[in-house]
């Protein structure tokens, strides 16, 4: 048995147990922290693929620095786009003359 | 003992011709993340558009299903790493199994993902189907988007265990000590279990237990 | 030396010498090679034959124009004719004309390098922006589109005739010959410089290659999945687009800003990069700032991702995300003005040489400045709001894709010539042609500016009679800047059989690639050069020849 098995499977059994929390979590009346849950759990998961199975832990500058800008462009689109999706809008009223872009956010 | 890949133009150092071919994965990779982030962008953008339908019409998706196909690939990307320790220390038949267990996981994946596609064909919620019918036009929405994302998923899920299993065919891949087309095809694969990540709670869990 | 690595003194004398042009004559030596400076000029023929078909369109579009009505074109066909304009000028030229080119030439031959990463994606890269031109050709002759190179939804999805699909599945194909040329650049440039070569080393013009590359690699593939969108949309009515089904039109636009706009910078970072090239060597001085001009680079491709929305101010977008991305869009001339202060500031006590790429160059700062200046005008909502969808914008970004750009393209062409083919062209008659184009520009684009603000519409061909005096004036101008922009294929080509043979350094120039003959042999140097100074180190020593024909 190599000396790295263990620790990959000790990173799968964390990932399991992520994925039993996020669903127990999704069954919780958390109310609108639901999915930041959801995503903050994803995001550990993610990161434990990162850093042990596709080796971030052991890449040198350059490589980590590649899966850091994807990461922050996909930032990039998903927060402005979200700009303006959470700031936009809704008439005051069904067809009130004067309502203006200004209103209240959402 | 073979233990390199052949030397190409225009590299004169194995080190250096391996380096490039995994930051060139990398990069490749960052592509692939962001042509997914664009689905991601549509799934947001719709989610505050329409936060109680987008709700509502996830709590109609087979969440058992997409749990399970979340345990799969994540296992799947196991054998995956699994496959790359054996290889850099040696031991071949071992990476070879890992990478053929690997597939196996994504055809798990592919076969629950299916029986789900069955499932919602015979509910009549796939969309364009004669038999289709949906308690909202948000609802058909929903389902398309799940279908183009997963459908995206699926496909490059494919090529995925397309190249695990030349990876493991591969003779001379499975004796580079450096191993360079296996760990590539690993950081390939990786990805794929990346999006799943990320989709799982997009489209299963916004509606999950409501 | 391990066998498995390639031993440079062990290949013959001969083929060591050999120009690349040389090294084969027959079709498959061309077709399937992976010679980047092949490649190179696979792409620059492939370019200028797609150059020269959006430029029938905008014949047809400035013809159209000369008169109030409706007369040459229908609005149907006039439609047409801006769409595949757009289309060709973009995706089949801008995009791939001095990277593609220019970069594919020079990226290997600047750092030492024998070629890029990945020779053979190379030559894939071409072949599929090929395949894609192909399928274009295709709509083109099947009737094109009528909906703006923009695909607006729901005009696509929806409601236009034409061959929207065919269209859709061309740019979709093009993107991969632009990911993949980036992702070799991005590994070339990482892994392939020559000993000594540290990053503080680099001609600027590989840091505009690598910060496009980088756009390259993360914009393209939102373009492809907004256009699979789209295409799903068209086809199977999957309602993200939308409202009925509540999907929303405003998305297609945010998804395909969020390429289109990085885009632009696609179109103007690799000039900026000529543009450091062809300054310091005609003052034959070091660059004012490298550092700062470098990462300028860096940062007009970051900032660049940050602005798109500036595109959808009066589309409903909301008013504080429009105030976000006005804000992002005043920072990102920065880094722009600052390139333009540097190379000012090079030339000043400069050692100048006037030569025709130094005419160009001159060119560019007017021309981009103007365009620059104009971008912040477009950037302020205020402005905006009223010249949104005017001649405003249409001359904004023609003096900067064209008047910037293109002209940077032909000062890069007249630049790296003898370099590429061993030949000197003529002088005299490349200096009438920069003068030729400048002021075709000039007249063909200053007066949509003013027809913009006057509240010409963009894309109508019918328009009130005032504004006919300036339209004839852009259309002069346009047939003066057709026939700058002909003389160089003529005295170029002449050249290529009468031209004087060029000199290892014809210009007196700093970079590795004026160290290697002209033109280059196929592994493009006889040694492996090692780099021990900045890459600006003038006064040369041996500037060899400074005499150019």
């Amino acid at each position: 048995m190599s000396p790295a098995l263990p620790r990959l499977l000790l990173v799968w059994l964390a990932l399991l147990l992520l994925l039993a929390a996020t669903l127990g979590a999704a069954f919780l009346p958390l109310g609108p922290a639901k999915p930041w849950i959801g995503y903050s759990i994803a995001a550990a998961k993610a990161g434990l693929v990162l850093w042990f199975f596709m080796d971030m832990r052991r890449e040198g500058g350059l490589m980590r620095l590649a899966t850091g800008a994807a990461l922050l462009w996909i930032a990039f689109l998903l927060c402005l786009v979200a700009a303006d999706y959470l700031t936009r809008s809704r008439p005051a009223g069904a067809g009130e003359p004067g309502a203006t872009n200004a209103g209240e956010p959402l | 003992m073979a233990e390199q890949r052949e030397l190409h133009e225009p590299f004169h150092q194995p080190e250096r011709q391996a380096e490039a071919d995994r930051l060139g994965m990398l990069v490749f990779l960052g592509s692939e993340a962001m042509l997914f982030g664009g689905i991601f962008a549509a799934a947001l953008a719709l989610r505050f558009l329409h936060p109680q339908e987008f709700v509502s019409a996830s709590s109609h998706m087979k969440l058992w299903h997409g749990t399970l196909n979340t345990a799969v690939l994540l296992t799947s990307s196991l054998m995956a790493a699994i496959a790359v320790e054996a290889a850099r220390s040696g031991r071949r038949r071992s990476a070879g199994r890992a990478l053929w267990g690997a597939v196996a996981s994504a055809l798990v994946f592919l076969a629950v993902k299916a029986h789900e596609y069955w499932l919602e064909y015979r509910e009549g919620v796939i969309p364009g189907l004669p038999n289709a019918h949906f308690t909202s036009g948000f609802e058909q929405l929903f389902m398309n988007l799940y279908f183009a994302a997963t459908g995206l998923h699926a496909l490059h899920l494919v090529v995925g265990m397309v190249l695990l299993g030349i990876a493991a065919i591969n003779r001379r891949a499975r004796e580079d000590r450096r191993a360079v087309l296996i760990g590539n095809v690993a950081l390939y694969w990786h990805l794929v279990d990346l999006v799943w990540i990320f989709l799982y709670p997009t489209i299963y869990l916004a509606g999950a237990g409501e | 030396m391990s066998a498995a690595a390639i031993d440079l003194e062990r290949e013959p004398e001969d083929v060591e010498r050999t120009s690349y042009l040389r090294a084969g004559y027959s079709l498959r030596s061309w077709f399937f090679t992976t010679d980047h400076k092949r490649i190179a000029i696979l792409y620059l023929v492939s370019i200028t034959f797609f150059f020269a078909i959006g430029g029938v369109a905008a014949a047809l579009i400035r013809l159209d124009l000369l008169t109030p009505a409706p007369d040459l074109l229908s609005n149907d066909g006039y439609n047409r004719a801006f769409s595949l304009h757009g289309i060709i000028m973009v995706w089949f030229f801008l995009i791939p004309s001095i990277p593609n080119t220019f970069g594919n030439f020079l990226v290997p031959l600047m750092i030492g390098a024998r070629d890029l990463a990945f020779p053979r994606l190379n030559l894939l890269s071409w072949y599929i922006y090929i395949f894609a031109g192909l399928l274009t050709l295709a709509v083109v002759l099947g009737g094109g589109v009528d909906t703006g190179w923009t695909f607006y939804t729901p005009l696509t999805t929806m409601y236009a005739n034409g061959m929207v699909v065919l269209a859709v599945a061309a740019v979709f194909i093009s993107g991969f010959s632009t990911i993949l040329t980036g992702l070799n650049f991005i590994v070339t440039i990482h892994k392939l410089r020559a000993p000594g070569l540290t990053w503080s080393r680099l001609p600027l013009f590989i840091w505009s290659h690598y910060a496009v590359s980088l756009i390259f690699v993360l914009a393209t593939p939102v373009l492809a999945l907004t256009l699979l969108l789209l295409l799903a949309e068209r086809v199977f009515g999957i309602g993200v687009f939308d409202p009925s089904l509540g999907g929303d039109p405003l998305l297609f636009q945010h998804l395909f800003w969020f390429y289109s706009h990085p885009a632009v910078y696609i179109m103007v970072l690799p000039a900026l990069g000529v543009m450091s090239e062809l300054i310091t060597s005609a003052a034959h001085k070091q660059i004012f700032g490298y550092w700062f001009v470098a990462y300028a680079s860096i940062a007009i491709a970051v900032i660049g991702f940050l602005v798109w929305g500036h595109h959808m101010f009066v589309a409903g977008q909301s008013l504080y995300a429009s105030t976000v991305f006005s804000f992002l869009s005043l920072a990102v001339a920065v880094p722009s003005a600052i390139k333009v202060f540097n190379w000012t500031a090079t030339l000043y006590k400069g050692d100048i040489d006037i030569s025709a790429p130094l005419l160009f160059a001159m060119g560019f700062i007017v021309l981009f400045v103007a365009g620059g200046l104009t971008g912040l005008m477009l950037a302020m909502l205020a402005i905006d709001v009223h010249v949104h969808d005017t001649y405003f914008v249409v001359a904004h970004f023609h003096y900067i894709m064209v008047g910037g750009t293109v002209t940077a393209f032909f000062g890069a062409l007249h630049y790296w010539w003898p370099k590429i083919t061993g030949r000197m062209y003529n002088e005299m008659l490349a200096r009438i042609a920069a003068i030729t184009i400048l002021v075709g520009f000039n007249l063909t684009f200053f007066p949509q500016f003013m027809l913009g603000y006057e509240g010409m519409p963009r894309r109508y061909h019918v328009y009130p009679q005032a504004f006919q005096v300036l339209q004839v004036l852009s259309s002069a101008g346009a047939g003066l800047l057709a026939v700058g922009y002909l003389m160089p294929l003529f005295y170029l080509l002449w050249s290529l059989f009468r031209g004087a043979r060029a000199p290892a350094n014809p210009w007196g120039a700093t970079g590795l690639e004026w160290t290697t003959s002209s033109p280059p042999p196929k592994h493009n140097f006889t040694e492996q050069p090692v780099v021990v100074r900045g890459p600006y180190h003038y006064p040369l020593k041996h500037p060899s020849s400074r005499d150019h024909g």
